[in-house]
């Protein structure tokens, strides 16, 4: 067998012939079009004639090239002639350019002026901001027909939806409530010691897991969880059609897959939110213990601090919260393109816009609360 | 046989996604008990077409007329008698995943007419067996074949007798056989009810054997560049990219099959 020769093109006779030589196969290092596109370049033939007298073997990575070279010269109105190509070289290459290839729409790049104009910004994010506004007057109109009884929901649907977002979170709420109880307990106990007042560390923690952290915590795990779930089954109808076919039988999407999430999440939030006070105080507790505040004393300071204010505004959240999240995870769902890479890029949009809404919407409730000194 | 009538009409239609055009200047009819094919190649837009006849997508400019009423400019109350009339299948299937076979069927008819349980359960029994899927009511559609998916698509889309069947690709992924059997349940269909039939396809077979009608949409030029017989077009099409498709590239003189 003879030495494999190594793979090489020449440009003669002022570009109008090329050359190759060598073997041509995915094992050698064989040149890349962009070489003989600055020459071509260059000499801006007419024509280009090919000389395959000292090509060897070859195998995909010959016509791989060629067809480069055959693009080229369409577009730069060259006649490439193939005729002295190996002949299943050149019908491999009639082959791959039989169909010409796909130009996407020139989208003009936007200009300094452009990424500059304040306006055209401003236009955009209001662009952004009126659509969640319309999706959630739309949920608000369907909710009032579901409230008067007419809205097109199947029952089994909440069922559903109200166990996979209750129950089945059950055993991650337990977890995160607790150590997030332990982590204010740890947190406000290095501070009360300094001054001999480790007994607040009760009210802390109480306080602390009923207005605020309780209801955060709960809604950044449904976030994750549920959210994204939501956008990922409506993703995947929108992929598979399913939801054309909804809108085809005169049926509103928002009515009767949007609705039974958003009121199964709504209903679902403060019960996981009030499970998870209970969990987190006794994870504080429990640190307490072990810095010299026993149960009983802890108990009873919890019992003199906790009030129906505390209680009420983590909860009046809550139920906020999971509307919010049914909306990102829903909008996102509803929204998605109609590929399998979209359905992920709406599972993480319901996400990361989920969890914007939640702390714009906790800091609002905050400075709320704050002026009618709640 | 009488005077044919013009059932929807396509009224110089463009249709595009953003700023990009997919058809422009679709201009054309289709008549009453029609076998309507919409051929051409791979992406040019036949299955945007069938978006747009079913409203899911308002036209560019143009008009899409139903009897001369259209769907766009029509009240909501108005479009949803309209949409009773319809029944439509999905080239990826478009059956809820979420349901069973007999709840995806029941459906339309649950949320078109004021039949009681055991009513609409006989006429789900009797629709799905006419597609062969009988006693498979409760089964999901992951748990059964593609093909069989195909057929429950089209049981959904005949539940409530419509006027007009929308079919994207029904054949697409079929056997020969069970493809000839769809293409005998559809012509049966259209017979039955005397409606319109309208079909995005491939098959030469199907075409063949079922068509009375077709327009041919090109994605080069991004228009409609041939309407009619397509057993006439086959022979007679001023095109020889039509000729070409519906010959299978053979050249057009030879005997097709
Ligand atoms: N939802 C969409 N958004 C943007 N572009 C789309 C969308 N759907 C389809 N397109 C584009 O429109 C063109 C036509 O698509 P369409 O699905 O109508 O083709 P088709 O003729 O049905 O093809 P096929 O025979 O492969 O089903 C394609 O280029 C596609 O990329
Ligand atoms: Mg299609």
């Amino acid at each position: 067998m003879p030495e494999s020769q190594p793979p090489r093109f020449t440009l003669e006779q002022d570009g109008q012939l090329l050359k190759l030589s060598g073997d041509w196969t995915i094992e050698q290092d064989c040149p890349t079009f962009s070489a003989l596109r600055e020459q071509l370049s260059q000499v801006q033939p007419a024509a280009i004639a090919c000389d395959t007298a000292a090509l060897g073997e070859w195998d995909s990575a010959l016509p791989a090239f060629l067809l480069q070279c055959h693009n080229y010269c369409s577009d730069s109105g060259i006649d490439f002639d193939t005729s002295a190509l190996p002949e299943g070289a050149s019908s491999l290459l009639k082959l791959a350019t039989a169909v010409k290839p796909h130009k996407p729409p020139e989208e003009k790049p936007l200009s300094l002026a452009e990424m500059l104009d304040f306006r055209h910004r401003l236009e955009d994010a209001w662009e952004v901001v009126r659509d969640h506004l319309e999706f959630i007057g739309d949920a608000t109109i369907a909710l009032g027909k579901l409230l008067a009884g007419r809205a097109n929901t199947r029952r089994e649907d909440f069922l559903t939806f109200i166990h996979q977002s209750g129950p089945d979170a059950f055993g991650i709420v337990t977890l995160t409530a607790f150590l997030v109880g332990m982590i204010l307990a740890y947190l406000g106990a290095a501070q009360l010691a300094q001054f001999g007042a480790q007994i607040y560390v009760a009210d802390l923690v109480t306080i602390g897991m009923l207005r605020e952290m309780g209801a955060l915590m709960v809604a950044v795990v449904m976030a994750g969880r549920t959210g994204a779930a939501y956008a990922a089954q409506l993703g995947t109808m929108q992929t598979r059609e399913e939801i054309d076919a909804i809108v085809t039988l005169g049926i509103s999407p928002m009515e009767f897959l949007v609705l039974p999430r958003m009121v199964a999440l709504v209903l679902i939030m403060p019960l996981l939110v009030l499970y998870a006070n209970v969990v987190g105080i006794f994870g504080g507790a429990i640190v307490a213990a072990g810095l010299d505040v026993t149960l009983t004393q802890f108990s009873q300071q919890m019992t003199k601090v906790i009030s129906f204010a505390h209680l009420g505004t983590g909860l009046l959240k809550s139920v906020f919260f999971g509307l919010l999240i049914a909306i990102a995870g829903c909008r996102a769902g509803i929204q998605c393109g109609r590929s399998s890479a979209a359905v992920g890029e709406a599972a993480t949009k319901a996400v990361v816009t989920s969890i914007v809404y939640l702390i714009v919407a906790d800091a609002a409730f905050n400075i709320l609360f704050q002026e009618l000194g709640i | 046989m009488n005077e044919k009538q013009v059932h929807i009409h396509i009224d110089h239609l463009t249709m595009a996604y953003g700023s990009n055009l997919i058809q422009k200047d679709l201009d054309f009819d289709i008549y009453r008990g029609d076998v309507f094919v919409i051929m051409g190649g791979s992406g040019c837009g036949k299955s945007t077409l069938l978006k747009h006849m079913i409203g899911l997508y308002p036209p560019s400019t143009g008009e899409i007329l139903y009897e001369g009423e259209s769907f766009n400019q029509a009240n909501e109350q108005r479009q949803f008698e309209m949409r009773r009339g319809w029944g439509i299948t999905y080239q990826t299937g478009g059956l809820f995943s979420a349901m069973t076979l007999a709840q995806n069927t029941a459906l339309p008819l649950q949320q078109y007419t004021e039949l009681s349980a055991a009513e609409i359960d006989d006429i789900v029994a009797y629709k799905l067996a006419l597609v062969g899927l009988g006693g498979y009511q409760d089964y999901y559609p992951s748990e059964i074949s593609g093909g069989m998916q195909k057929r429950a698509g089209l049981a959904r889309a005949i539940a409530l007798d419509p006027e007009i069947l929308f079919f994207d690709e029904p054949s697409a992924g079929l056997d020969p056989i069970s493809s000839q059997l769809l293409d005998e349940l559809i012509l049966e269909m259209q017979e039955s009810l005397g409606a319109t039939v309208i079909i995005v396809t491939h098959e030469l077979a199907s075409i063949f054997a079922i068509a009375s009608n077709s327009v041919f949409l090109d994605a080069e030029t991004k228009t409609m560049i041939d309407y009619g017989d397509p057993k006439v077009l086959r022979q007679q099409s001023e095109h020889e990219k039509v000729r070409k498709f519906l010959a299978r590239g053979s050249t057009p003189s030879g005997d097709p099959a």
